[in-house]
């Protein structure tokens, strides 16, 4: 009965989400306000539509409910009852229904905290988010039923795939759609601008909270995959470049672009067309992703499965979306006209700079990510594009966009003078370079990455500091850091941030060590300075698999710092082996050893990294997810802030 | 989302990778082998490098890298041989030739692009007459600060 009334609940939530895309829209042309307000309560109802739908579909997860077939496929009596709750969203069916729920919810909140969008535009953002989610409410009723019913109902599940039963890759996925979702509330507001005939400031103000927070949430999902797959997978590789994790990153890149030009078109009423086609453009990419990763395309060659009926409804739901926003746009290009006056020199050009650097970076992704499939398609040459033209072709964006970004943050807005700021920044920039030579000198004859990603790190970090403490008058500086606003924190625990990550990712790519043996009991061997021996291996049950576990003593200068437990596990119902790498983490290194197989003449084979400055890649992220969480704390961007006064202020004072 | 298809892709057999008995003993030769499996792509798997991949195909493919910088053949020879062997799939960085070109300069043309762009849009913004508050132009402000000083 249960899932009939998840099912049922879905369908009925498909009908409202009819009348809530077309009623509102008819309420604004004519201004009708009782149709407008059907917006408000619709969009509710369509939360608590599908909330209960997937309330369903959980409740079947956790009572193992086998008689349906998503529940069968994917659970298991044995599993922890954690796995059995993330089970929900661990499979196409279930996550395509998170994908909607957050849908609703993003229109439900834009409802509860919208008070002060005006009445037209508030009907219209929600008209066009339930369109959004009709679209999608049909492609999960009509091609991925999750409620379908299996009869007779099997007596056990087939367990969920292993690899997912961590909670690292629990929590990515919720995150991730988080932030792909989120950027359909851009994308809402931007076409609703466009029906609408107006873009002003106060429409830079109010969307810019919505992508901020997407933004957050799409870098703690990256972040979380990525430090899954470098613990999981086995070698301590965190990025791949994969179709799939390209999908991810393309909309995260746009996002960031977005943000900083949403400040452009609020504090200076510039940049509102560009901003308006990057609002279109980075919803599409997340629609995009899912069409790489759900239509098996690009990956059809091996291991996904390929279903053409649910890639083409996909590709319909991008087309029309991307398509009838792009054909609004250029018919709407009129109302765009930029009003702010700056010079060549000033933040909004930096800002400029920025989003080229990260546009462009998008565009390089996108390329590489889709070159296999136009280069068969139209030159009919089979190819692989991976690991090493990625690294060549968008490292050097990155670098200029490191290079750049400290001096740009602190250029003052409308006419700067980038010596003034080159003044200021001077010491940073001398900590930084002197950082980066001391490495050079070091390492001799290593590549030149780990150095200049050390440089680029300190610089922006030293940037970050140099732009905070600018803000205090001498004298009082230290005491006005407290005061400065949130958004100001915000920007620089961010900018930081990434440089953070920069550090990490060029120290953990340059330095990082490797040994690969063959240890017996007893044996041991050293790596950078570090003695492991293996005391033994043995086989330890847990709650649904069986593990081989090795007990490796870490020692440093003779002195034991911790015993490590490398496993390799298989999972008998799902058939399917895992590693489970045991790594000892710190702030300046992990020691990452791995367990292999049984060796033929006794001894068991090893895997041991030395991995430099590994956890900044991940520390990073975190601290650029808080910056965004601290802006979007600040009260000057709450949700629709000042959006009461009916005048928006057209230039914020800079400061 | 990367979920699904990594694991499916990885699944077949975790683990291992470069096996211990497939190490060179001169590790000036084993470096090179290393760098060389970066550049070869498993063709079983989804997007793993010869040197990440437990498939026995990859393992095929370390071993007949290493056979052949142990008969003293140099880089280039390697992977021109095995590209000969199994096609142009196999190389992760694509040839810079033919149609591969558009792959290669579509990032910096579109940089180019973006940045001549850029440079009218903020030229037509420094050009631009503000609305109210216009700024004085060069012989203004000389006049201005003529005035001032009398």
């Amino acid at each position: 009965m249960v899932a009939e009334l998840g099912h049922f609940t879905l369908i009925l939530g498909f009908i409202v989400a009819l009348f809530v895309t077309v009623v509102p829209l008819i309420g604004a042309y004519k201004r009708w306000p009782g149709w407008m307000g059907f917006a408000e309560n619709g969009s509710n109802a369509l939360f608590l539509l599908t909330a209960t739908s997937f309330g369903a579909l959980t409740y079947s997860f956790l009572v193992s409910d086998f008689s349906v077939k998503l529940v069968w496929l994917n659970s298991h009596t044995a599993k922890p009852l954690l796995y059995k709750l993330t089970g929900v969203w661990g499979n196409h069916e279930g996550s395509m229904l998170l994908w909607v729920l957050i849908l609703t919810l993003f229109g439900a909140m834009a409802v509860w905290f919208g008070n002060g969008l005006p009445p037209t535009l508030r009907a219209r953002i929600l008209a066009v988010q339930a369109s959004i989610t009709a679209a999608f409410m049909a492609f999960v009723l009509f091609t991925s039923n999750p409620f379908l019913r299996l009869d007779p109902a099997p007596l056990n599940g087939k367990d969920l795939n292993p690899l997912l039963q961590d909670p690292g890759l629990a929590f990515h996925p919720p995150f991730l759609y988080l932030g792909y979702v989120g950027l359909s509330m851009a994308f809402s507001f931007a076409v609703a601008a466009l029906i609408e005939g107006r873009v002003d400031a106060a429409w830079g103000r109010w969307v810019r909270p919505w992508t901020l927070a997407a933004w957050v949430f799409l870098t703690i999902g990256i972040g979380l995959g990525s430090w899954w797959a470098y613990y999981e997978l086995g070698w301590g590789g965190f990025w791949f470049w994969d179709p799939v994790e390209n999908a991810s990153f393309m909309p995260w890149l746009l996002a960031v672009a977005l943000l900083h030009s949403a400040i452009v078109v609020e504090k200076r009423e510039s940049l509102k067309s560009w901003t308006i086609l990057l609002a279109i453009i980075a919803f599409s990419f997340s629609l995009l992703g899912a069409f790489i990763t759900r239509s098996g395309i690009i990956t059809s060659v091996h291991a996904f499965a390929t279903d053409p009926e649910r890639g083409v409804f996909l590709l319909l739901i991008m087309g029309v979306f991307t398509g009838g926003a792009l054909v609004l746009y250029a018919a709407r290009a009129g109302v765009m006209e930029a009003k702010g006056v700056f010079g060549v020199v000033s933040r909004e050009s930096a800002l400029v700079v920025n989003n080229i650097l990260l546009a462009v970076s998008a565009f390089v992704v996108f390329i590489g990510t889709l070159w296999p499939l136009f280069s068969e398609m139209f030159f009919d040459r089979k190819l692989s594009v991976g690991e090493p033209w990625f690294n060549a072709s968008f490292t050097p964006l990155m670098v200029l966009l490191g290079l750049v970004l400290p001096l740009g943050a602190m250029l003052p807005w409308k006419r700067g003078k980038i010596g003034r700021v080159a003044l200021q920044l001077r010491l940073g920039f001398v900590l930084a370079l002197a950082l980066g030579a001391l490495f050079w000198a070091v390492q001799t004859g290593r590549s030149a990455l780990g150095p200049v990603g050390l440089f680029l790190g300190a610089w922006l970090i030293a940037g970050s500091v140099t732009d905070l403490l600018s803000r205090g008058r001498k004298g009082a500086r230290l005491r006005r850091l407290a005061t400065l606003p949130r958004a100001d924190w915000g920007k620089a625990v961010a900018h930081a941030g990434l440089g953070v990550t920069m550090a990490g990712i060029a120290g953990l790519l340059a330095w990082q060590q490797e040994d690969i043996r063959v240890l017996k009991d007893g044996e041991g061997f050293e790596l950078a300075g570090y003695q492991l021996v293996l005391n033994g291996v043995q086989q330890v049950e847990g709650p649904n698999y069986i593990s081989t576990m090795g007990d490796v003593t870490l020692l440093r200068n003779g002195r034991e710092i911790a015993t490590l437990n490398p496993e390799k596990r298989v999972y008998p119902v799902a058939g399917m082996p895992t590693t489970e790498a045991a790594i000892d983490i710190g702030f300046w290194r992990d020691v990452y050893v791995v367990v292999g197989d049984p060796q033929v003449g006794g001894g068991w084979a090893f895997r041991t990294y030395y991995k430099p400055l590994a956890n900044w890649i991940w520390g990073g992220a975190l601290l650029m997810a808080l910056g965004g969480a601290l802006s979007l704390s600040d009260r000057r961007y709450r949700v629709a802030a000042g959006a009461g006064r009916s005048q928006p202020l057209a230039g914020v004072a800079a400061e | 989302m990367r979920v699904l298809c990594l694991c499916l892709a990885l699944l077949a057999a975790p683990a291992f990778a470069v096996q211990p008995d497939e190490v060179l003993s001169d590790p000036r030769l084993e470096a090179r082998a290393r760098e060389l499996s970066k550049e070869l792509r498993c063709l079983v798997c989804r997007n793993e490098n010869i040197d990440d991949s437990n498939a026995e195909l990859a393992r095929d493919l370390r071993l007949l890298v290493r056979e052949r910088l142990v008969a003293g053949e140099s880089d280039d020879e390697v992977l021109d041989f095995i590209v000969s062997r199994y096609g142009e799939y196999v190389l992760l960085n694509p040839t810079k030739a033919g149609s591969n070109l558009i792959l290669f300069y579509a990032g910096p043309a579109m940089l180019l692009f973006a940045v001549f762009m850029g440079g009218l849009y903020l030229r037509g913004r420094a050009r631009a007459t503000p609305e109210g508050t216009q700024d004085l132009s060069v012989d203004e402000a000389k006049r201005l600060e003529q005035i001032m000083r009398d």
